[in-house]
């Protein structure tokens, strides 16, 4: 079985649709599970590898960072693709878009936090932890 | 540890006659009230019609109940603050500073979260599915949650009057002023709890406006043939979705450095109360367009239809919004430009929000021309929205200076900031709000307000509106700093005075305003709007009958440009017919749900327990609000059919009325 009916009612390939974008006919039992195993297996190699980047030496030890940041956002986009069924479909363009401008408000917000904590923290005078602590 | 936590008698203000009068006021009057219903028998019908309808419009003008009557709170409010500073010119006053200062936090607190959003909310309710053209909103029983959860947090605040105190630390409770040290009592509680859960609320309407609007258009409503309101609302609520959740996570990192003696802005233990004046703005600053956005909307609808022409820039109009929308997240610093972050980073900031001022410039330019050449009449809602764009103006000016962070160091926590923030409050949202109230009210209600008592209550709040504030910018520039509990200085108490004089005045206008409203209830009949287009509207809702069915049309729309009813109009005309000829349809809506009003139940109670530390209550509050969560969910029936007879029979009186409207337009043109 390599057709499926996509909403329209067309009989398309299943190997031509997107990663996530599977069908679920309410009558099937344990419909689409093949494509939520498969998202499964990807985010807990995903995860071991992190362990395995971290806790061994099998890389060159300063991209440990990089390597981990890599893995996190590949782990993002198996969430994305395999769970919350994002895919760049026509009829996703909303989801998309929210993601998009999620991602621009959490950057905004997160990096202009850092950017202005670091330069408040670098203003400040220099105090001991007892005189910080003593302060009113 | 009691069965009452922290309550007892010495909570109630048996020795400060101020509050404990009011209170027994409000208690009286709300006494006096239910007492009333109760003997009329309103009961049934409150429940049946309005507690438990999921039906936008009746949620939309719960919500502007909601906002008036906090408004009036609110008000009173600033009045005691506005008498106080001129009673105590060398002297005391009638307020003691931990009085004073509840007052202030009080009014801004009452003003942003219980008088402005649930006013805008309320209108985005009723105005959005009626100009989208489609029957209700995305999730219609989540919508009755929303309002009641906001109902909740308001109850909360006012509870405070009677029983303990309010926050003494501002509307925004900057730490470490809040945290435990220095705020022993439950006012930041009643502060953290009531605003926590009308937070959600606030949230929820945002997630259910966006649906609404990216998904459920009338056929052929295209996004840019939306009414410019819909595009405003769209920007405000994913501004609500995401900056919501900063407030709220920042009030939750506070809630549990007061709780579970977490130090997350304490000055001990690695915690940075400048993190809480970061994170409140970075919510803070979009709140404002939260606010504003939906007024310009209002403002473009009543600029456009007052002018009988399209609005001018259309497109450019989507464009400044949703720039905003955008920009409004990048300017949060220049609400603590003196906290210290230096040159580089206030300057970035600085530039960004002077940037955003251009968003707002474009709209400004824009309704000028949608006037220019048009047909211009002056009804009550066109008076609001051109004070608003002269008054406006003013504060956006003062804005664009206090953007600039020299002159910001110079300015700052003075009563010209003040002024400034009233300035565009004032005129940006709470004349939007007017003007919005007086255009829909026809369309909710099916009667038209009084003009003549309406012109009347514009121009006395406007000349008390002008003599509030202009008297406060002169002695912010005089350098009196705000929230002055007394005041030992020559030079700025002729000013307070003008400024008092002002109050009385604005005092006026809200009387007139008041007085509107009942004589237009008593004089309904002569107002009666049978035609559903008392102003010669442009969008969608002006097509359905005043005040609409409950499934708002009885055929969905067909959408086929831009102004689609005013299409409608000009082909009915040449056709001379309003009527499609279609057959109708069986209309399936959605059934009244008791959910949101007991949910708001059991979160009062939660947020009451928590305030007081009775704990048990807290959980009894969660377990209930739950139970209601899995009862609701279990439902078989969420939906009614209403027949197509009945649709039909309905739709019939509308049209027979619609019919002679447009033979009486036809014959001067």
């Amino acid at each position: 079985m390599t057709k499926i009916a996509s909403k329209t009612g067309e009989i398309k390939d299943r190997r031509d649709s997107a990663p996530g974008e599977e069908r679920i006919t309410e009558n099937e039992l344990a419909g689409g599970l093949a494509g939520y195993l498969l998202g499964f297996g990807l985010a807990i190699l995903l995860t071991i590898a992190s362990f395995l980047a971290a806790r061994t030496d099998l890389i060159y030890q300063p991209a440990v960072v990089s390597a981990l940041v890599v893995l996190a956002v590949a782990q993002m986009g198996v969430h994305l693709v395999f769970f919350l069924h994002l895919t760049t479909g026509p009829d996703n363009t909303n989801n998309i878009l929210a993601l998009a401008f999620g991602v621009l408000i959490v950057a905004l917000v997160v990096l202009g936090s850092i950017w202005i904590m670091a330069h408040l923290d670098e203003n400040m005078v220099v105090m001991t932890p007892h005189q910080a602590g003593t302060m009113p | 540890m009691t069965m009452l936590g922290k309550l007892d008698w010495s909570a109630i203000p048996f020795n400060q006659p101020i509050p404990l009068g009011a209170a027994l006021g409000v208690f009286l009057a709300a006494a006096a009230m239910l007492g009333w219903m109760t003997v009329k028998g309103y009961w049934p019908y409150l429940w049946r019609e309005w507690i438990t309808s999921v039906d936008h419009k009746r949620i939309g003008v719960m919500y502007i109940v909601l906002a008036m009557l906090m408004l009036l709170r609110g008000f009173i409010d600033a009045i005691m603050m506005r008498t106080q500073q001129v009673l105590a010119i060398h002297g005391p006053g009638y307020l003691p500073p931990e009085h004073y200062d509840q007052i202030f936090s009080a009014h801004g607190t009452i003003m942003i979260f219980f008088a402005a959003m649930p006013f805008m909310i309320g209108l985005m309710n009723f105005v959005v599915p009626l100009q989208l053209g489609i029957r209700d909103v995305a999730f219609p029983t989540l919508n009755s949650v929303s309002f009641w959860l906001t109902a909740s947090g308001a109850l909360l605040v006012n509870i405070s009057l009677v029983i303990g105190e309010f926050a003494r630390t501002g509307w925004l409770p900057y730490a470490p002023l809040s945290e435990t040290t220095y705020s022993p009592g439950v006012g930041v509680d009643y502060y953290l709890w009531a605003i926590q859960i009308s937070g959600v609320g606030t949230l929820l309407t945002g997630v259910n406006l966006v649906t609404t609007i990216l998904k459920m258009r009338a056929p052929g409503m295209g996004y840019l043939r939306m009414p410019m309101f819909c595009w405003t609302s769209l920007a405000s609520n994913l501004l609500i979705v995401a900056a919501f959740p900063i407030l709220t996570a920042t009030l939750a990192m506070l809630t549990l450095d007061r709780y579970l003696g977490f130090h997350f802005f304490t000055n001990e233990a690695g915690g940075n109360q400048m993190m809480f004046v970061n994170l409140i703005w970075a919510w803070g600053h979009p709140e404002v367009y939260i606010l504003v956005l939906p007024a310009f909307g209002i403002y473009s609808e009543v600029f456009s239809t007052f002018s009988s022409k399209p609005l001018f820039g259309y497109r450019s109009m989507v464009a400044a919004t949703m720039f905003i929308c955008i920009v409004s997240f990048m300017v949060w610093l220049h609400h603590f430009f003196t906290m210290g972050a230096g040159a580089d980073v206030n300057a970035a900031f600085g530039i960004a929000t002077s940037v955003i001022a251009v968003g707002t410039g474009v709209k400004i330019y824009n309704w000028l021309f949608t006037m220019y050449g048009g047909r211009v009449r002056f009804d009550t809602p066109m008076l609001w929205a051109l004070a608003f764009v002269t008054t406006f103006t003013v504060g956006g000016m003062t804005g664009v200076l206090l953007a600039v962070p020299p002159a910001d160091f110079v300015l700052h926590n003075s009563l010209f900031l003040v002024a400034h923030f009233h300035n565009v409050i004032i005129s940006g949202v709470l004349f939007g709000a007017f003007a919005g109230f007086t255009y829909w009210f026809p369309k909710a209600f099916g009667f038209r307000l009084h003009e003549g008592w309406g012109k009347a209550a514009f121009w006395v709040t406007l000349a008390g509106y002008i003599l509030v504030f202009v008297p406060l910018y002169i002695v912010g520039l005089l350098g009196m700093t705000r929230r002055l509990q007394h005041i030992d200085m020559d030079l700025w108490a002729p000013w307070l005075r003008v400024a008092a004089f002002g109050v009385l005045v604005m005092i006026a206008g809200a009387a007139l305003q008041i007085t509107q409203l009942l004589v237009s209830i008593r004089r309904r009949d002569k107002l009666r709007d049978e035609t559903g287009d008392p102003w010669d509207g442009r969008s969608l809702e002006w097509s359905t009958s005043s005040p609409p069915p409950v499934f708002n049309y009885a055929r969905l729309p067909h959408v086929e440009g831009e102004e689609p009813y005013w299409r409608i109009k000009q082909r009915a005309s040449e056709e001379h017919s309003p009527d499609r000829g279609e057959a109708y349809e069986p209309i399936e809506m959605p059934r009244n749900s008791p959910t949101g009003f007991v949910t708001a139940f059991f979160s009062t109670l939660i947020g009451f327990a928590l305030i007081w530390h009775i704990w048990w209550l807290a959980v009894v509050g969660f377990i209930g609000a739950y139970a209601t969560f899995v009862i609701f969910a279990w439902r078989d029936h969420g939906d009614y059919e209403i027949p197509a007879n009945e649709v039909a029979r309905i739709d019939h009186d509308h049209m027979a009325a619609r019919s002679t409207l447009l033979r009486s337009r036809e014959r001067p043109a």
